[in-house]
């Protein structure tokens, strides 16, 4: 069985300032997406349009989905489907194979990260090279990225200084965020122009057009596309919208909503493959079509993976991203990550205080929230919540039914607190971990109530 | 059934019922009163440079002088350029040298800084991020308000390929500290002709 998320975020806090250091640093690009936010009198208006836009596009997915594999064949793109993981892994390997590709370029995916993609490949002895910066550093330090849009968050500068100068012979002790990202640079720069295949995850399809969008910052997507004779897009299908004129809606929502910018610095549009070039498309499913069939948990899918609600998510921000042990982390993720493998993932959903933030940053309006609640009940319902969870609450449900019982209960458990204090002031009781017990009241509310309520009540 | 059925059919059966498209109004979008300064204030914020000039002939006379310093510089914009053909065969190999890249956009973006160019105006696609600093040239006229705007000025499925650039290349993966040239153009100036 797979580690807890409660166990991992116990040894991530273990190391207090760098969980304040963590905690804080999100915070801040959780304020800079509040002024990006606030500096557009139609904030709320284009939330709304981003999330009527998704809703439509999920309740006409078939036909659009449809009409965008037509029109991108006509453009010239290869369109292939997955219905899993493996299949998706598949398709690409083959394409890897036929053209008997030794080097590749891999900008940032979520879709590859969630399909395993790197580590089957390795499997075959295929090596490929992920030049996001963030997603570099935690390549080479055998990782998984920690953050959907900041995948080294969870390090500090020391590491990766340590990283580089093991892995691209850096000055040791060199800290300086400049020369550390110039040294990533001469050493991707490298690798771009050797690359033959370039892979690269998709922002948006639309259907209008035939066409997908690739949002970076760093130029990476587009240095390896434009280089490789082969480019191998890679999208969930519910990247698709409707038409062209949409991107507007959904550029002003993203990059404002993920780190504060008012537009990521590359907001590349593909339609047709270079002269000479092969372009391909893996549409994948992956347990998608089966949340758009989950009535509670559908709108999930209308997630751009702006990563606000980690930013925002106070059980995000001090567990750090790897406690989730999922490609796709914090609140989204867990609400996305049941739908994979309920069992793996049943503790995802506990790991919420549901105080609604997540729900309240979100660009395209989903109810995190009300569905991590959800799933709470479907985990309770379909046996996979956490056995202590399941007695206590069978236990309290049954003393609460019980008026005289619960009174009875009440008043030994206050006179055993005060009798015998170590009874609960032990490290088997987790509620008194990093906590003092509250001091046992003399009488209970009701005793009180009996006794003083009618001679306040005039 | 092939894989591609069996994903269309799981759809159509598990898609909700049919919810219409917003119709976007946008009398309440904002608006700049100058869309130059506007443009200007937020590009320089996210690391590019912008300046107002008077006639293209600025521009023309910059190239003249880094092809006088021996510059290796791609210049797709005067009449004296080099041969478009010859640019669009360029290789990665070769493109990783240009010290810098000049081009024409289509329209810039008030609320953004983004400028949209087009595969024609790049005449390679790889040229306007491989090389170390970019120019963009724009008209004063061309500059819109918003991103809608923008979308309503292209046609972004007319061409192979098309990009909205803001600014210069930038990552702040190490610890959030921002640092300017990632593995695009190191820096990004637009030329705004009046």
């Amino acid at each position: 069985m797979k580690i807890s998320h409660a166990a991992l975020a116990e040894k991530f806090i273990a190391d207090e300032p760098r969980t304040d250091w963590h905690d804080d640093t999100l915070w801040f690009v959780r304020e800079k997406r509040d002024k990006a936010a606030h500096g557009l009198p139609e904030w709320e208006q284009l939330r709304e349009w981003g999330s009527q836009i998704k809703d439509h596009t999920l309740s006409n997915l078939s036909n659009y989905l449809k009409e965008f594999e037509e029109k991108a064949k006509a453009n010239g793109i290869i369109v292939h489907w997955a219905g899993d993981g493996d299949e998706h892994n598949k398709i690409i390997h083959t394409i890897i194979q036929k053209h008997k590709i030794q080097k590749i370029v891999k900008s940032k995916s979520m879709l590859t990260e969630e399909c395993h993609l790197n580590d089957y490949l390795q499997e075959k002895g295929i090596e490929v090279v992920d030049t996001d910066l963030g997603e570099r550093i935690v390549q080479f330090r055998k990782e998984a990225p920690s953050h959907i849009v900041l995948p080294a968050i969870h390090l500090k500068r020391e590491d990766v200084s340590e990283t580089f100068h093991e892995h691209l012979q850096t000055e040791k002790g060199n800290n300086d965020p400049q020369y550390l990202t110039e040294a990533a640079r001469q050493h991707l720069r490298d690798k771009f122009v050797q690359s033959e295949l370039a892979i690269t995850g998709v922002n948006f399809a639309v259907a209008e057009t035939g066409g997908f969008v690739v949002c970076t910052n760093e130029g990476n997507a587009d240095m390896g596309a434009h280089t490789a004779a082969v480019h191998i897009a890679c999208m969930g299908f519910e990247k698709i919208i409707p038409k062209a004129e949409h991107l507007a809606v959904f550029l002003r929502l993203l990059a404002r909503s993920a780190t504060g910018q008012p537009i990521t610095t590359y907001s590349s549009h593909f339609h047709k493959p270079r002269p000479g070039q092969e372009m391909h498309l893996v549409i994948v499913d992956n347990g998608r079509s089966k949340q758009l069939g989950r009535e509670d948990f559908r709108n999930s899918l209308k997630c751009i993976r702006c990563a606000a609600c980690f930013n925002t998510c106070p059980v995000y921000r001090r567990s750090g991203g790897h406690s989730y042990q999922t490609a796709v982390a914090g609140p989204i993720g867990s609400i996305l990550s049941p739908n994979l493998d309920m069992k793996a993932n049943a503790d995802l959903p506990f790991a919420s205080t549901l105080c609604g933030s997540c729900t309240n940053v979100c660009p395209v309006k989903i109810n995190i929230h009300e569905q991590l609640w959800k799933w709470r009940q479907v985990i309770v319902a379909e046996g996979y919540a956490d056995s202590t969870k399941t007695i206590g609450m069978k236990t309290m449900a049954y003393l609460f039914s019980k008026p005289s019982l619960y009174r009875f209960a009440g008043k030994m458990g206050r006179r055993m607190m005060k009798a015998f204090p170590f009874m609960t002031n032990n490290k088997f009781n987790v509620w008194y971990k990093q906590r003092e017990m509250p001091k046992p009241p003399k009488e209970s509310f009701r005793e009180w109530y009996l006794k003083n309520g009618k001679i306040n009540r005039k | 059934m092939s894989v591609r059925e069996n994903i269309l059919n799981a759809i159509a059966t598990n898609q909700p019922t049919l919810v219409p498209l917003p119709v976007l109004n946008r009398t309440a979008v904002i608006s700049y009163e100058d869309r130059y300064a506007q443009f200007k204030s937020v590009l320089e914020s996210i690391g590019g440079k912008t300046e107002l000039i008077l006639n293209i002939e600025i521009v023309i006379e910059k190239i003249r002088s880094d092809k006088a310093n021996d510059t290796f510089i791609i210049d797709t914009i005067s009449a004296e350029s080099i041969d478009t053909a010859d640019t669009i065969a360029l290789s990665a190999f070769e493109l990783e040298k240009v010290e810098r890249a000049y081009i024409k956009g289509t329209v810039a973006v008030a609320e953004n800084g983004a400028v949209w160019v087009y595969e024609s105006q790049m005449k390679n696609r790889l040229l306007p991020f491989i090389c170390q600093h970019l120019v963009l040239v724009i008209d004063k006229n061309d500059i819109v308000a918003t991103m809608h705007d923008a979308y309503d000025k292209i046609n972004v499925g007319s061409e192979g390929f098309g990009a909205f650039i803001a600014g210069p290349s930038k990552t702040a993966d190490i610890e959030q500290s921002l640092v300017i040239g990632a593995h695009g153009a190191r820096s990004t100036t637009v030329y705004v002709v009046e």
